[in-house]
């Protein structure tokens, strides 16, 4: 890391800057493939680049960085991602 | 050089512009007018070669000074009164992001009620946002103090804005005479910006993240390494320019007739000016007085009062009210002394509201307290209206 003469608030971009956000979730998305139509519009809407594209146009979700906003759920058109809370009630 | 008879406000519009800064973002107030209207008319001439931005507001003004001075390039803009209390949370903002931005500040009365005389208080209320301040007491000081802050500021030990504030009228619409180096003297004492990083597309950062508590913390106590480290190069360029052209206002204070002195009085800007008069005509009269003409209040000359607290008596005069408490000046001149000097101290509020403080008026406050009948705190000269 560059060295400055003051300190002062600089993040250079990298994968994962502020930790494994993961650990902030309270919802999951589950995603079943089974009805997932290709559209993109997760991976699109995703504000953390946490919806993996493949090669073949199907997708993924990184729960490493992923924090259970919810955005996929929403927009997804065919209700493909359901949002569900992470620790169970007892 | 030449000599430039002209107003503070287009005095210190000369200075910035000579200083060639890439950005100038401004919202017109009274009594700094005058000064945004200077340099656009730079703008025409061509003199000014840098971007003007015409912002809506003074809280606009700095974010642009922000994003320009992140960006990488020489920044400045001027305000006044409620329009630097507008931008108040910029302030804090350029200051923590360590960016070197240059600013006047026309001192001018809050109101309500109206009024666009000057007193101090505008700036005071700005004196924990890490900014460092100067308070200037003529034109010429104002020119030499615009292009030395940019030097200050972009110091690599320093790397925070700098504010220089003058009082409204009395130097922002009085004309004096002023000496202006040539342009190329101006470039060989102010080199150009080199920021440490920038705001660069082709190599993206954040910039102002989120932090942890206890990274937070370091940058609190770098800015007062940073200020502490200002009270040395403060002189040391005050020195530079004085041997370059010839002018020199004092340092973190400046001192006038201390020697042998058993009672000082301390005070700031035009006032600073004015009592030069009166501790000339005091010395005349036989008194042993002096004058230390507090130059910065960030970062505050503790150092150099408690060794004038040493000498002497103190007394202060301050253009301003920290309400519920005192004069700010009297306050922290008190605190440099706690504990290391039990030299007594006089405090007086005088000119609020932009009322006349004369060489009479600085006369009678010294001879009451060097006759021993003023009170540890006071305001001179007020009438009626309360108790």
């Amino acid at each position: 890391m560059k060295k400055y003469d003051v300190v002062t608030t600089i993040s250079y971009p990298k994968k994962g800057a502020m930790g494994k956000t993961g650990s902030w979730r309270v919802f999951r998305p589950i995603l079943d493939k089974t009805k997932c139509v290709k559209c993109l519009r997760c991976w699109i809407y995703c504000p953390e680049g946490t919806v993996i594209r493949n090669k073949d146009d199907t997708v993924d979700i990184d729960y490493e960085y992923c924090k259970g906003c919810g955005i996929c759920a929403n927009v997804c058109k065919v209700k493909a991602i359901t949002m569900e809370r992470e620790a169970k009630k007892k | 050089m030449t000599v430039m008879i002209d107003t503070g406000n287009y005095i210190a519009a000369k200075a910035a512009v000579m200083a060639r800064p890439a950005v100038v973002p401004a919202y017109p107030i009274t009594p700094q007018t005058t000064l945004v209207e200077g340099i656009a008319n730079y703008v025409k001439t061509g003199e000014f070669k840098g971007e003007y931005i015409c912002v809506e507001s003074e809280h606009s003004a700095m974010c642009a000074c922000i994003g320009a001075s992140a960006a990488g390039v020489r920044t400045f803009t001027g305000t006044s009164s409620h329009g630097l209390l507008l931008m108040h949370e910029m302030l804090h903002w350029a200051a923590l992001a360590r960016l070197p931005i240059v600013m006047c500040n026309i001192n001018r009365v809050i109101g309500p009620g109206w009024n666009i005389w000057t007193d101090e208080n505008d700036s005071i209320s700005q004196r924990d946002t890490g900014w460092i301040q100067f308070y200037c007491s003529s034109n010429q000081e104002i020119f030499d103090t615009v292009i030395q802050s940019f030097k200050l500021a972009e110091n690599k030990k320093v790397l925070l804005p700098v504010m220089i504030n003058y009082n409204a009228f009395i130097l922002s619409h009085t004309s004096m005479p002023v000496y202006i180096p040539e342009q190329k003297e101006i470039d060989d004492f102010l080199q150009k910006y080199k920021p440490q990083w920038k705001l660069d597309v082709n190599n993206p950062i954040t910039f102002g993240n989120i932090i942890l508590p206890v990274d937070y913390e370091k940058i609190r106590k770098d800015m007062q390494n940073s200020q502490e480290n200002a009270k040395k190069l403060i002189p040391e360029i005050a020195k530079e320019w004085k041997k370059k052209f010839g002018r020199y206002h004092g340092d973190l204070i400046e001192e006038y007739k201390c020697d042998g002195a058993d009672h000082i009085l301390l005070a700031m800007g035009a006032i600073g000016a004015e009592s030069k008069v009166s501790i000339n005509n005091l010395r005349k009269e036989g008194l042993k007085i002096g004058l230390a003409r507090v130059r910065t209040f960030r970062p505050f000359p503790n150092e150099e009062i408690l060794k004038l607290g040493k000498q002497a008596d103190l007394i202060v005069i301050d253009r301003n009210i920290s309400i519920g408490s005192e004069g700010a000046l009297f306050s922290e001149v008190k605190a440099s002394l706690y504990g290391k000097s039990d030299t007594k101290v006089h405090g007086f509020i005088a000119g609020l509201g932009g009322k006349d403080v004369t060489y009479n008026d600085i006369e009678t406050i010294c001879r009451k307290v060097v006759e021993g009948k003023a009170k540890d705190c006071e305001w001179y000269g007020f009438e009626g209206g309360g108790k």
